[in-house]
């Protein structure tokens, strides 16, 4: 059994957690983040890539507006290396109403989110794949953000001003001595050894799970909707600028390119179970109609991979539980003092990647309050490691590297352009990381061969590096393979047909991949109790299982 | 190079010598001539662009064109049609990172061989033109002007060749512009072919087959001036009234070399002045490149959708080609005399490119006696004007270098080439004179001198 003590435990490794570890660990604290999975794993992962100028909001919910607006700025800064300043544009196609035309930029107006109308021929000058038909187009500030690259910017900034990050670390209890919270209890999925946790508070940024974790702190019928979306990453980018359609916030509204994708999202339907999120076909279709409006064509390009994410909205009773599309998008801060007599944890939920950074500051300074303390949010201030202000994220990086280490250094994943070296250094750095771990830092299996080449060529640099066994890699290759399937089957038509039959062939008739010796190691099973659900190790459809 | 042996009489030993030597020059980074900037603004090429971006999603990454590109094959200084074509362009938007892209040939067999539709080189080429926008070499910018070597070359013909053939001026040529000194050179001619059409004299009587039109192209127009002449002869003595219209460049030189904008001019004017020579005329070329600039590079890589070129691509033949089609109507004659000879023959990468298969070889076994062997080689090296750039001539020897054993192997005295500068290459990479197929036609019907 380890054991720890520090000021703060952070539950949950989205960027809702990132940027709070982060923040409290900049106004001085000692602090510590578990999660049960990797960082990024969960609704931070599986988003389209908006980072959010405001736009979207400018009629439905001011308030959000202008807080993108303001965030935007700062994340684009402090993020440099996640941010893409591609620009985004509105655009009115014939379907839609132009009276909100006016109400939008009155909004735009009124909330402080930059706008500029611009003709139809330069939007089209702009993006010649855009609908050649629409009437009106404004030219706002999005940009497109990389969920894991800016929640491990955050985790590392956190990591140099002291905190600890634990992944792969589920929490099975909240310990209190009268009605405060003095430790937390863990367990460590991967030596299934226990983790004990002192602290003086904890912050509850558990997302679509972080009802489980109230549970577990005595806190009961937190009521948090998992509310959720299906995306779909097309092979290539159709646009360069964000193209939303300027409607009120709709299913399908927004297309983003995004590293070297565009996805189309998204859906709003209300989950009952954000471990178990569906890509229903009829969704998918929805989806590619959308993008026909958008990019007349779209049907023809070609889908790459689907995906479902889960939004953490807290039940708002204005609205029917099962319309989630039109439940508050803006944060709410859950104080257990008041609300359920419990001091020393608050809960976080709701909000938008965009503004992250302020949601964590809200939440921290709630903390500061609590613990009657003041101590100031500098999280603006400075950038994150890695990361020059003004150097922004450009989709032309990983050609200009291979450029000139094309002659020396293998390219393993043609597809994303992902080197021999990058590998060998990630597999180095995590011997224990999963595929899926991998993919994450270095988009292994996410171009158009979905892991058709890269993961077999990954599995053999693995065993020659002394990563793992002949046994283990083939287990890692088989649980990769099963998850990139996820995302492949329910847009299995056109082009990608063609793939994923070459990418079989390969693996069936060549490898007979089903009968290879394999060894499997399960996750050392969580204690079923009250909380155990929030514990649940198995964070479908992502990891169930990793060999060692 | 003085030292250098006559390559028909090199032993085995010693072409594998001269193999391994270039591997290990053509196996190290070599710099390109001083870039100037040219500003040159890009024009809208959107329609093509984004049926070449489309096509990427076709890439299912078998890796078939990369067994199908002749420079991958000999160097590793190029990434291969697959890295720079569908892989790359995924990562294009904004500034162009990856200048390696030029060291494809632009010989278009990767888009042949591909099995699902990509259009590699034509990929290839688009993301050349925005990088030379930014960087264009005043070389690249000087070898698009055909017509304008022609025009300077031809009334001092013996001091222009003698100047190409001393070794001093090519060594400052080389130093100066970037091109290599020992890179092929068209032999400039004391007549042009225009003015030899204008003094010649028509055959008497009508024409039974009615007019075609011949597009001679600036190479045929001041360097393979003979190949012109044999062709309106052919012609002529098959009973077709030849139309030689004013005539300018197709601008193949300039798409290949990225300049798009001076290309897309080029080649509308052309197409005009073609089609001025009367409606639904078959057009007649024997520069097979030229042919298929107007046949469908112009389109497909440079979007170019004027009327007049889609008029002009769709009457446009090869020689061979047209022959072939009278051959099939059953209207050309076999009056042809017998030459006991075996020639090899090579198709040039871009008259392959043109999906018409090799109708010189069925056309030129017509001749009784003749044998033709068909060289196997996807491309010569040259490419229009890839391998005369200095840092691109050894990976073009590379590339050439089966072929002209094949061409040396099978027949010293004679090989047959359908396009100006692949014969060029040939003839001076293996000192065996080359023809077009048209001379060998013009010949067997008894037309030679």
């Amino acid at each position: 059994m380890r054991t720890y003590d520090c000021d703060v435990v952070v539950v949950g490794g989205g960027s809702t957690g990132a940027g709070v570890v982060r923040d409290v660990a900049m106004r001085g604290y000692s602090t510590i983040l578990v999660d049960r999975a990797d960082l990024g794993q969960g609704t931070t992962g599986r988003y389209h890539g908006l980072l959010h100028s405001g736009g979207r909001y400018v009629v439905s919910d001011p308030h959000s507006a202008t807080e993108c607006a303001e965030e935007n700025t700062i994340v684009t800064r402090i993020h440099a290396d996640a941010v893409e300043t591609t620009g985004g544009l509105f655009v009115s196609v014939p379907e839609d109403d132009l009276a909100f035309s006016d109400d939008f930029l009155a909004g735009c107006q009124k909330t402080g989110v930059r706008v500029t109308e611009i003709s139809v021929a330069d939007a089209l000058k702009r993006e010649p794949r855009v609908n050649p038909k629409i009437q009106r187009a404004f030219l706002v500030e999005d940009g497109t953000v990389d969920g894991w690259q800016m929640v491990w910017g955050a985790a590392r900034s956190a990591q140099e001003h002291g905190a600890k990050i634990l992944t792969y670390t589920a929490v099975v209890g909240i310990e209190k001595q009268g009605d405060a919270v003095t430790a937390v209890r863990c367990i460590d999925r991967r030596s299934g050894e226990d983790v004990t946790i002192s602290c003086r508070f904890v912050i509850n940024a558990a997302g679509a799970w972080s009802h489980h974790i109230a549970e577990l702190a005595g806190c009961h019928d937190v009521e948090v909707v998992p509310g959720r979306g299906i995306m779909i990453a097309m092979n290539h980018r159709l646009v360069n600028t964000v193209i939303n359609r300027c409607t009120y916030p709709a299913d399908g509204d927004i297309l983003v390119p995004v590293h070297t994708v565009a996805i189309i999202g998204t859906t709003d339907v209300r989950a009952d179970d954000p471990d178990e999120l569906p890509i229903p076909h009829n969704e998918v279709q929805q989806m590619l109609d959308c993008g026909e409006v958008l990019i007349p064509g779209f049907r023809q390009a070609r889908a790459l991979h689907a995906w479902s994410g889960a939004r953490p909205l807290v039940k708002d009773a204005r609205v029917s539980a099962q319309d989630t599309r039109h439940m508050s998008r803006g944060m709410s801060i859950l104080d257990h003092q008041a609300r359920d007599g419990v001091s020393g944890i608050l809960t976080i939920a709701g909000g938008k990647l965009t503004t992250y950074r302020l949601m964590a500051k809200n939440i921290v300074d709630r903390m500061c309050e609590q613990l009657g303390e003041e101590r100031d949010c500098r999280t603006a201030d400075e950038a994150v490691p890695n990361s020059t202000p003004g150097k922004n994220y450009v989709v032309t990086h990983r050609l200009h590297d291979r450029e000139a280490d094309r002659r020396d250094d293998q390219i393993i994943c043609e597809c994303e352009l992902m080197s021999r070296s990058m590998l060998v250094k990630a597999m180095h750095a995590d011997p224990m990381a999963s595929m899926d771990d991998l993919r994450r830092h270095l988009r292994l299996g996410m171009g158009p061969c979905q892991g058709g080449f890269c993961s077999l060529r990954a599995t053999g640099i693995g065993c020659a590096e002394g990563i793992f066994d002949a046994d283990t890699g083939n287990a890692r290759l088989k649980e990769f393979l099963s998850h990139r399937w996820i995302g492949l089957w329910p847009i299995l038509y056109g082009d990608q047909v063609r793939e994923t039959a070459l990418d079989e062939w390969i693996f069936q008739g060549l490898l007979d991949i089903d009968h290879l010796p394999e060894e499997k190691v399960v996750f050392e099973p969580v204690p079923l109790n009250a909380g155990a659900q929030a514990a649940q190790a198995d964070a479908k459809p992502e990891t169930t299982e990793v060999s060692r | 190079m003085s030292t250098k042996k006559d390559p028909k009489s090199l032993t085995e030993s010693e072409r594998r010598q001269r193999d391994a030597d270039r591997r290990k020059k053509v196996a190290v980074s070599q710099h390109g001539p001083k870039v100037l900037t040219l500003s040159l603004k890009e024009p809208d090429v959107f329609a093509a662009q984004q049926l070449n971006r489309a096509s990427l999603d076709h890439c299912v990454k078998c890796t078939i064109c990369e067994t199908a590109c002749p420079v991958l094959a000999v160097t590793p200084l190029f990434s291969g049609p697959k890295y720079v074509g569908p892989q790359a362009e995924r990562f294009r938007h904004g500034e162009s990172v990856d200048h390696s892209l030029d060291y494809c040939s632009s010989c278009g067999l990767c888009t042949l061989a591909c099995p699902q539709g990509v259009n590699i080189a034509e990929l290839n080429s688009m993301a050349r033109a925005v990088m030379k926008a930014d960087h264009m070499p005043i070389r690249d910018f000087l070898i698009g002007e055909t017509v304008l070597m022609g025009k300077v070359m031809t009334p001092i013909a013996p001091i222009a060749n003698a100047a190409l053939a001393n070794k001093p001026i090519r060594i400052a040529m080389e130093k100066i512009i970037g091109v290599h000194r020992d890179a092929p050179m068209p032999t400039a001619q004391s007549q042009s072919f225009v003015s030899w059409a204008k003094h010649h004299k028509r055959p008497a009587g009508p024409a039974p087959r009615g007019p075609v039109v011949f597009f001679h192209g600036c190479a045929g127009g001041y360097f393979e001036v003979q190949t012109s002449i044999h062709t309106v002869e052919v012609l002529e003595y098959l009973g077709f009234e030849v139309i030689v219209p004013t005539q300018g460049c197709c601008g193949l030189a300039q798409q290949s070399n990225g300049l798009f904008t001076q290309a897309r001019k080029t080649v509308t004017k052309l197409c005009r002045q073609l089609r001025a020579a009367g409606q639904d005329l078959t057009i007649v070329s024997s520069s097979g490149s030229c042919a298929g600039m107007l046949k469908h590079e112009a389109h497909e890589i440079m979007g170019v959708d004027d009327p007049a070129l889609i008029d002009v691509s769709t009457r446009t033949r090869e020689t061979s080609e047209f022959l072939m089609e009278l051959e099939d109507a059953g209207t050309l004659p076999h009056s042809f005399q017998r030459i006991d000879m075996t020639v090899p023959y090579h198709a040039p990468c871009q008259l392959k490119d043109q999906g018409m298969g090799m109708p010189a070889i069925r056309l030129l076994e017509l001749i009784p006696g003749l044998k033709v062997v068909e060289s196997g080689e996807g491309c010569c090296g040259i490419a229009g004007t890839y391998g005369l750039k200095k840092e691109k001539y050894d990976v073009a020897q590379a590339v050439g270098q089966v072929l002209f054993d094949m061409v040396i192997d099978t027949n010293p005295e004679l090989a047959v080439c359908d396009t100006e500068t692949c014969r060029w290459q040939i003839s001076k990479s293996t000192g065996v004179p080359t023809v077009h197929p048209v001379s060998l036609i013009h010949r067997a019907y008894g037309l030679g001198d």
